[in-house]
């Protein structure tokens, strides 16, 4: 059995008289591509939020890679990854300026960022462009680097906020490959989308509603016990009746 | 009958980069018409020409039966234009954002109140709230009932569903059928593929052009390559040992299975199972299957060459 990396017993999180997130209790095991589903206002950001360290618990506990959430938000954020479509790279500076300032900020030296800087660029062939403006590149190359930047200072856990909304069908598979090969070399995956094909994708998967976890398996599972052809059928099935207002 | 919206040979270029290249379509009169597209398709820009808010350097575009140049002033007031970017009041109440646009039009929200009842009675229990403190899937609604509110004849959607879940994607598409069925012409942009099988019509757009334009149906004939469903126990694995079969086009991950194209139209899956179980993968399972949206327009896409892909800027 592989250690959990990401473990949380009855964590929750108010705000006024609303409770977001309310005793949530799940593992995440080492290696493993966690799928995080819910619908828009079923309380993910907020508890994802919580398990990068950037807002505090009301109530519960959780630790992520053997650190409390309480107290140790710094040694979280060392050893976290973290990419999301809002925020990822600066598009008015250039792919080498980018891996330079994302691993300046995760702690690297300068010796080890410029050699780990330029494998990077020449395993994603991106050599060519490394000082071309970001915004002249593509969005699916943007998302390869955005996420090989995530990963350059090794952490042990990647969080993915929806990394492939809006990219073309291809692109989005291609950046299944590096997810998979991330997982391959023992980066555990978490990752949020509402694609629910890629919900697929994942070894288990989560889907909150209303706040707390309504499911939690592999999808084949899932599917199972929900009698349905896809998980589509099962997201739908379950965040249908919820009775918090999508606000 | 004339067509609610037509386009001949559109070109809009932003400095180097084509966002528009010759791109012809015409949509009739209360067709749900699909734009289906990646980010930097060149769907924004084909859209904001139809809303008038972008002049194009060549070709043509008439928006019910009158030109977009020309006839601009005519044209917004007969037509609903949802962007992609939340574009209402932030700092407006649910309420007042309905009343403004409203009066802007010279309309009232009570006498096309019919028209947006379904939408607005899920937004009401929020109609004091600020739109800027509203969910990504209520702000949507909010835009729908903003477009809709002096009952335009025709609605272009820029990505009205890009980031919002599941559910509320699949209300989204039936207040479309709704609004349709009423008559109303309407053009939606989209990335979501399995959207696109809900349209009348659907164009494929890559790099300014349009790829294909026919009925869902009929765009996957254009698929002629033979299709297999490949199921094993480890899909990564699988995926790998696919892309290194010499018949194979291209394979991807679909839903749990692996879609493999083979490069020759009348292939045995037999013959690929044989040869996955040569290596290593007992549990599995080949099947024939027939070509959906996404395997069809991933085909096209692949079959086009790239014409400028670091040279391609995002211009959303």
């Amino acid at each position: 059995m592989a250690e959990a990396v990401i473990q949380t017993e009855k964590l929750t999180r108010r705000f006024g008289s609303f409770t977001a997130v309310d005793e949530i209790s799940f593992s995440v095991l080492a290696g493993e591509i966690f799928g995080f589903l819910g619908a828009n206002g079923a309380g993910k950001t907020t508890a994802m939020k919580m398990l990068t360290g950037l807002l505090a618990p009301t109530s519960g506990e959780a630790t992520v890679a053997g650190f409390d959430v309480y107290k140790q938000t710094e040694s979280i954020r060392r050893s976290i990854g973290y990419m999301s479509q809002r925020f990822s790279l600066y598009d008015d500076l250039t792919p080498r300026e980018n891996i330079r300032f994302f691993g300046g900020i995760y702690g690297l030296g300068s010796l080890e960022l410029r050699e780990k800087g330029e494998r990077l660029l020449e395993s994603l062939d991106l050599q060519e462009s490394a000082d071309t403006h970001l915004a002249a590149l593509p969005l699916g190359w943007k998302q390869k680097l955005a996420f090989s930047v995530a990963l350059l200072h090794e952490p042990k856990i990647i969080f993915l906020d929806e990394p492939t909304g809006g990219v073309d069908p291809v692109t989005r598979r291609r950046f299944w490959d590096m997810i998979y090969q991330a997982a391959d070399s023992g980066v555990t995956v978490f990752v949020t989308t509402h694609y629910m094909d890629e919900a697929e994708y994942c070894d288990r998967v989560s889907i909150m509603v209303d706040g707390r976890i309504a499911a939690l398996d592999t999808p084949e599972e899932l599917k199972k016990n929900f009698n349905a052809e896809t998980m589509n059928e099962v997201f739908i099935r379950l965040a249908r009746p919820a009775k918090r207002m999508d606000s | 009958m004339s067509p609610a919206i037509q386009t001949e040979r559109l070109c809009k270029q932003f400095g180097t980069v084509e966002a528009l290249r010759e791109a012809s379509l015409s949509v009739a009169e209360a067709e749900l018409f699909g734009l289906i597209g990646a980010d930097g398709a060149g769907k924004t820009t084909f859209l904001r020409i139809l809303a008038t808010l972008l002049v194009p350097d060549s070709g043509k575009a008439t928006m019910l039966g009158l030109d977009t140049v020309a006839g601009y002033r005519e044209i917004r007031t007969r037509i609903g234009y949802m962007p992609g970017r939340f574009s209402l009041y932030q700092d407006l109440s649910v309420e007042e954002n309905l009343n403004f646009f409203a009066t802007v039009f010279g309309a009232t929200v009570e006498e096309n109140y019919d028209l947006i009842r379904d939408i607005y009675v899920q937004l009401e229990p929020f109609r004091t709230r600020r739109a800027g403190q509203l969910s990504g899937g209520m702000k949507q609604k909010l835009a729908l009932c903003c477009a809709l509110v002096h009952r335009p004849e025709l609605l272009l959607l820029d990505e009205p569903t890009t980031g919002v879940d599941a559910v509320s994607r699949q209300e989204f598409w039936q207040m479309l059928q709704r609004l349709k069925a009423q008559g109303i012409t309407i053009l939606v942009s989209t990335p979501y593929m399995d959207e696109a099988t809900l349209c009348d019509r659907v164009a494929f757009m890559q790099e300014g052009r349009m790829l294909a334009i026919d009925t869902p149906q009929g765009i996957t004939k254009l698929f002629t390559r033979s299709l297999f469903a490949v199921q094993a126990r480890d899909r990564h694995k699988l995926i790998r040992a696919l892309r290194s079969y010499e018949h194979a086009r291209s394979a991807y991950a679909f839903g749990s299975s692996v879609h493999c194209t083979d490069a020759r139209n009348a292939a045995d899956p037999s013959e690929l199972a044989a040869w996955l179980r040569s290596r290593g993968f007992d549990d599995v399972t080949v099947e024939r299957i027939e070509p959906g949206i996404e395997d069809t327009f991933m085909a096209l896409m692949e079959e086009q060459p790239a014409q400028s892909e670091a040279g391609k800027g995002d211009n959303g």
